[in-house]
C-alpha cells in the first residue's frame, strides 16, 4: 500500500494526471506507477445481420473475430505504448527518478482492484477519452470510486502546484479521516488549509469543527475554518473560488444509492463543476 | 472478477448491436421453435412459448452473457416418447423436473465436469446435433409434389445468395417472406405452419401441469428428465465455450447451470417445453453483433411480440421454407472441418468423434452419445499413458545384484507390463527396485508390486525399493503386503 498509481489514456486530461500524480509521489516519496489498460470491451462491435449459417460458421467467425482483435489490439498496445511513453518523459521532467510504467490487458476496474492493495493514492482524469465535453463525468469515474477503497484523485485543468486546500467537512466519518490526513500526510505539509462545512448551525457541528481545527493546527498547520450556509455544492464552489482553492478534498458517496437516485450525487455534483482537482476519499 | 462488472457492462453496454442482433435472432428463432415442436410432437405454440421464456428468463439468470437459449433440437429428440405415450400435461412436468435438476447441479457445480468431454466428443455431439436436425426435416420432403422441393431449393438459394447482396435483413427473413407470398400468389396446396397445430394467439399464462402427483408420474418423467437435464446443460456449457471464445471473455458456468434450470422451470409452468443454448443461434448472435444480456432478452421478447401479433401470417407460412431454414441451421452446426481432419487427426481422435455421432444418430439420445465418447476417450487416454512406461536393468557393482529402474505411470493398463518386466530366473542375492521416477497410481499397480516383490524373495533374493515418491508410498503404506510383516502368507492367501 504504498504507490501512486496514475491512469494514463488517451483522453485530454494526461497531461493532468502525469503532472498531479508526479506532484503527489514527491510529496509521499512514494513509487510512482503509469498505468495504462487495454479494455476491450469498449471496442465497438461490428455485425452481420445476414443471420445466415454458413459452412463451418463458428470457425470462420472465430477466426473473423480473432483477425480483428489482432489488428485492434496491435494497434491499440502501440499507441498505449506511445501514450505511456509520453507520460513517462513528463513524469520524469518534473523530477521523478524512476516510474514504473504498466499496460494491461481487461476492465479498467478489474485492473485496478487487483492493484488496490498496493496502492497508496489513485490518479485519474475527470473522464476517459470518449468523452469530449467538460461538464461529463466519466462514468468510470463514478464506478471506480464506488469500487475501490482508496483515494483518489481526480486531476484537472492546468497544473499549478496546490497552494491553498479545502476540505470539505460534514462530520462523517469519512471527512473526519480527511481531518487526520490533512493534518498529518506529507501530501498537505505547508499548504494554507480551509476547513469548510455547510449547514444550518448546528450545535453538534460546531463541536466537531473545533476538534477538526485543534487536530490540525496540533499537528502544525494554518487552517482556516467557516460554516456556510445554503446549497452545499454552490456554497462550497463559491468558497472555493471566493479563497483561491486549488484542491478540494471532500469524502466520496456518502448517501445510500436510493437516495442518490432521487436527490443526484453530491459528489457527481462536485466533480461536474470541477475547475480544480479534487482528492475523493473513501 | 465478476463482482466489479456492473450492470452497465453485462446489459447497457453494446444497445444497438445487442437490439439488431437480438431481432435477427427472434427471426431466426421462430421457425427453429416451430420445427423444433414438431419433432417433439406438440403444437408450435409450446415450443414458442418455451423459446420466449427460457430466452427471457436465461437473459436475467445465464452465466453467458450474449447466449442464446431457447427451445433446442437436441432436447425435442430427447422427449418425442414421452410425448407419443403421456401427452403434453406429462412434458411439462418433466421440463419442470428437468429444471430442479439442473438447478441442483449448478449448486454442485457440477458444470467442472465439462473438462472430462474431451474435443473430440464436442465435434462429435455437434455433428450428430446436426445430423439429426436435417433428419428431422425429411418427412417434410418425403412424398410430396414437386412444389415442395421446388421451394425449398429457391429457399435455400435466397438463404446464401441474398446476403451477397444484401448485409442488413436477416436472409431466413427474406426466404420465409418470398416463400410465403409466392405459396399466397399461387394459391399452391402445400402443407404449411397452420396444418402443424395451434400457434400461440396470447401471452403465455401460469398452469400448473395436470398430473397426478405420485410415484407413477414420477417414475414416468424422471428418467427423462435426467437425460434431458444431462444434455441441455452439455449443450449449454459447450455453446458457452464456443460464445467464450468467439468473444474473448469469461462465463460463469455453474451460474449457467442454474440458470438453465430457473428457465426450464419457467417455461414448464408457462406451457412451454424444455430447452438449452443454442449453438447456431448463438453463433448468429454474436455474428450479428450481439454481446450482452440485453441481446438475449430482446431476442425473447420480440420472438413473443411477433409470434402473438403476426400469428395469422406464421400460420401460412409453408412448411417448405421452414425446412430450409433447418437445413441451413443443419449444415452450419455441422463441422466440416473435421471430415477434413478424420484423415489428419490421430485415429482415436476420429474414433472417439465418429462413435460419437453414430451413438447418437441411432439412439436419438446425445446423452448416451457423449457417455460413449467420454468412456472411449478415457479409455484412449489410459491407453496412451500406460504405453509411456519402461523399465531398465542396470548390473550394479557385482554380478550378484541387479537395478532395476521404472519410468512411467504404473497403474490399470500397465501393471502387468510392469510385472513382466523383471526376470525372476535370474539368481541374484539382491533387488533393488527404483521407482525414483515411476509413479504409482491404484490398487492394480500396487497389487503388482507386491506380486514381484514377493515374488523375487521367494526366489531368495533380498528386495530393496527406493525412490517412491510420497503420494505412492502413501498407497504402498495404506494397501501394499510386501512392507508388512507375514506378507507371503497373506499374499498366497489371497489366491
Amino acid at each position: 500500500m504504498n504507490k501512486v498509481i496514475a491512469c494514463i489514456d488517451g483522453s485530454s486530461a494526461a497531461d493532468a494526471v502525469c503532472d498531479y500524480a508526479a506532484w503527489a509521489a514527491a510529496r509521499l516519496s512514494a513509487p510512482l506507477t503509469l498505468l495504462h489498460v487495454l479494455d476491450q470491451s469498449r471496442y465497438p462491435v461490428e455485425n452481420d445481420l445476414s443471420g445466415k449459417l454458413g459452412v463451418d460458421a463458428r470457425e470462420h467467425l472465430l477466426s473473423e473475430l480473432a483477425e480483428l482483435d489482432i489488428r485492434r489490439n496491435k494497434l491499440a498496445l502501440e499507441q498505449g505504448a506511445l501514450m505511456l511513453e509520453e507520460a513517462r518523459q513528463r513524469v520524469v521532467a518534473s523530477g521523478i527518478a524512476a516510474p514504473v510504467v504498466r499496460q494491461r490487458h481487461g476492465h479498467l476496474l478489474d485492473s485496478l482492484a487487483e492493484l488496490e492493495d498496493d496502492t497508496r493514492l489513485l490518479v485519474i482524469g475527470k473522464q476517459g477519452e470518449e468523452h469530449s465535453d467538460s461538464v461529463h463525468v466519466g462514468d468510470n469515474v463514478e464506478r471506480l470510486v464506488r469500487a475501490l477503497h482508496r483515494p483518489i484523485l481526480i486531476a484537472l485543468g492546468e497544473f499549478k502546484p496546490p497552494q491553498v486546500v479545502m476540505l470539505a467537512f460534514n462530520s462523517s466519518e469519512i471527512t473526519r479521516k480527511g481531518v487526520e490526513l490533512l493534518a498529518n500526510s506529507p501530501l498537505f505539509k505547508g499548504l494554507r488549509g480551509h476547513l469548510v462545512s455547510v449547514g444550518k448551525d448546528a450545535e453538534a457541528l460546531k463541536k466537531d469543527m473545533a476538534w477538526a481545527e485543534k487536530t490540525i493546527r496540533e499537528a502544525g498547520h494554518d487552517i482556516q475554518c467557516t460554516v456556510l450556509d445554503g446549497e452545499i455544492e454552490p456554497a462550497l464552489h463559491d468558497y472555493q473560488q471566493a479563497h483561491n482553492v486549488d484542491m478540494v478534498v471532500m469524502g466520496a458517496y456518502g448517501h445510500s444509492r436510493l437516495r442518490e437516485f432521487f436527490v443526484g450525487s453530491t459528489t457527481n455534483n462536485m466533480i461536474k463543476n470541477a475547475t480544480v482537482p479534487h482528492l475523493l476519499l473513501r | 472478477m465478476a463482482m466489479t462488472h456492473s450492470l452497465g457492462d453485462t446489459w447497457f453496454s453494446n444497445i444497438r448491436g445487442d437490439v439488431l442482433a437480438g431481432t435477427v435472432v427472434a427471426l431466426a428463432l421462430i421457425p427453429e421453435a416451430i420445427a423444433f415442436s414438431i419433432i417433439a410432437g406438440v403444437d408450435p405454440k409450446v415450443g414458442l412459448y418455451a423459446s420466449f421464456c427460457i430466452a427471457v428468463v436465461s437473459a436475467f439468470a445465464g452465466g453467458r452473457p450474449g447466449m442464446i437459449s431457447a427451445a433446442t433440437g437436441a432436447m425435442a429428440l430427447l422427449m418425442v416418447t414421452l410425448v407419443k405415450e403421456h401427452g403434453l400435461q406429462y412434458l411439462m412436468a418433466a421440463t419442470v423436473l428437468t429444471g430442479v435438476i439442473q438447478i441442483f447441479a449448478g449448486l454442485f457445480k457440477l458444470g467442472s465436469l465439462m473438462r472430462f468431454v474431451s474435443r473430440s466428443v464436442v465435434t462429435g455431439f455437434v455433428n450428430a446435433l446436426a445430423i439429426l436436425i436435417f433428419m428431422a426435416q425429411l418427412p417434410e420432403l418425403i412424398d410430396v409434389t414437386w412444389h415442395v422441393y421446388a421451394m425449398t431449393a429457391g429457399g435455400l438459394g435466397i438463404i446464401y445468395l441474398f446476403p451477397l447482396v444484401n448485409k442488413t435483413l436477416p436472409s431466413p427473413l427474406i426466404c420465409i417472406v418470398v416463400l410465403t407470398a409466392i405459396s399466397l400468389y399461387l394459391g399452391l396446396d402445400i402443407r404449411t405452419v397452420g396444418d402443424m397445430g395451434e400457434l400461440p394467439d396470447t401471452l403465455p399464462i401460469f398452469l400448473i401441469p395436470d398430473i397426478p402427483l405420485n410415484m407413477e408420474t414420477l417414475a414416468i418423467i424422471f428418467p427423462v428428465s435426467v437425460t434431458m437435464a444431462a444434455v441441455g446443460l452439455l449443450e449449454s456449457m459447450m455453446t458457452a465455450t464456443i460464445v467464450d471464445d468467439l468473444t474473448d471473455t469469461d462465463s460463469n458456468k455453474n451460474r449457467e447451470c442454474a440458470g438453465q434450470g430457473l428457465s426450464n422451470i419457467s417455461a414448464g409452468f408457462l406451457g412451454g417445453m424444455a430447452g438449452c443454448a443454442m449453438i447456431g443461434q448463438s453463433v448468429i448472435n454474436v455474428k450479428s453483433g450481439g454481446r450482452t444480456r440485453l441481446s438475449t432478452l430482446v431476442a425473447g421478447v420480440f420472438l413473443l411480440i411477433l409470434v402473438v401479433f403476426l400469428d395469422k401470417w406464421v400460420s401460412m407460412i409453408p412448411m417448405a421454407a421452414l425446412v430450409a431454414v433447418m437445413i441451413m441451421v443443419s449444415i452450419g452446426t455441422f463441422s466440416w472441418e473435421s471430415l477434413v481432419n478424420l484423415s489428419k487427426h490421430p485415429t482415436s481422435s476420429s474414433v472417439v468423434m465418429v462413435a460419437t455421432v453414430i451413438t447418437t444418430v441411432f439412439t436419438h439420445n446425445l446423452a448416451l452419445g457423449v457417455g460413449v465418447g467420454v468412456v472411449l476417450s478415457a479409455l484412449f487416454y489410459a491407453n496412451k499413458v500406460g504405453r509411456i512406461f519402461y523399465v531398465t536393468v542396470d548390473d550394479g557393482d557385482d554380478n550378484n545384484h541387479r537395478i532395476y529402474k521404472v519410468v512411467g505411470q504404473v497403474f490399470y493398463t500397465s501393471a502387468t507390463q510392469f510385472a513382466e518386466s523383471f526376470d525372476y530366473k535370474e539368481a541374484v542375492s539382491k533387488v533393488t527396485i527404483d521407482l525414483d521416477r515411476a509413479h504409482f497410481w491404484d490398487l492394480t499397480a500396487i497389487d503388482a508390486l507386491d506380486k514381484v516383490i514377493i515374488k523375487l524373495r521367494r526366489e531368495g533374493t533380498d528386495v530393496e525399493v527406493i525412490g517412491l515418491n510420497e503420494a505412492s508410498s502413501t498407497l504402498v503404506d495404506k494397501f501394499a503386503v510386501h512392507d508388512k510383516s507375514d506378507a507371503v502368507d497373506k499374499m498366497m492367501g489371497g489366491h
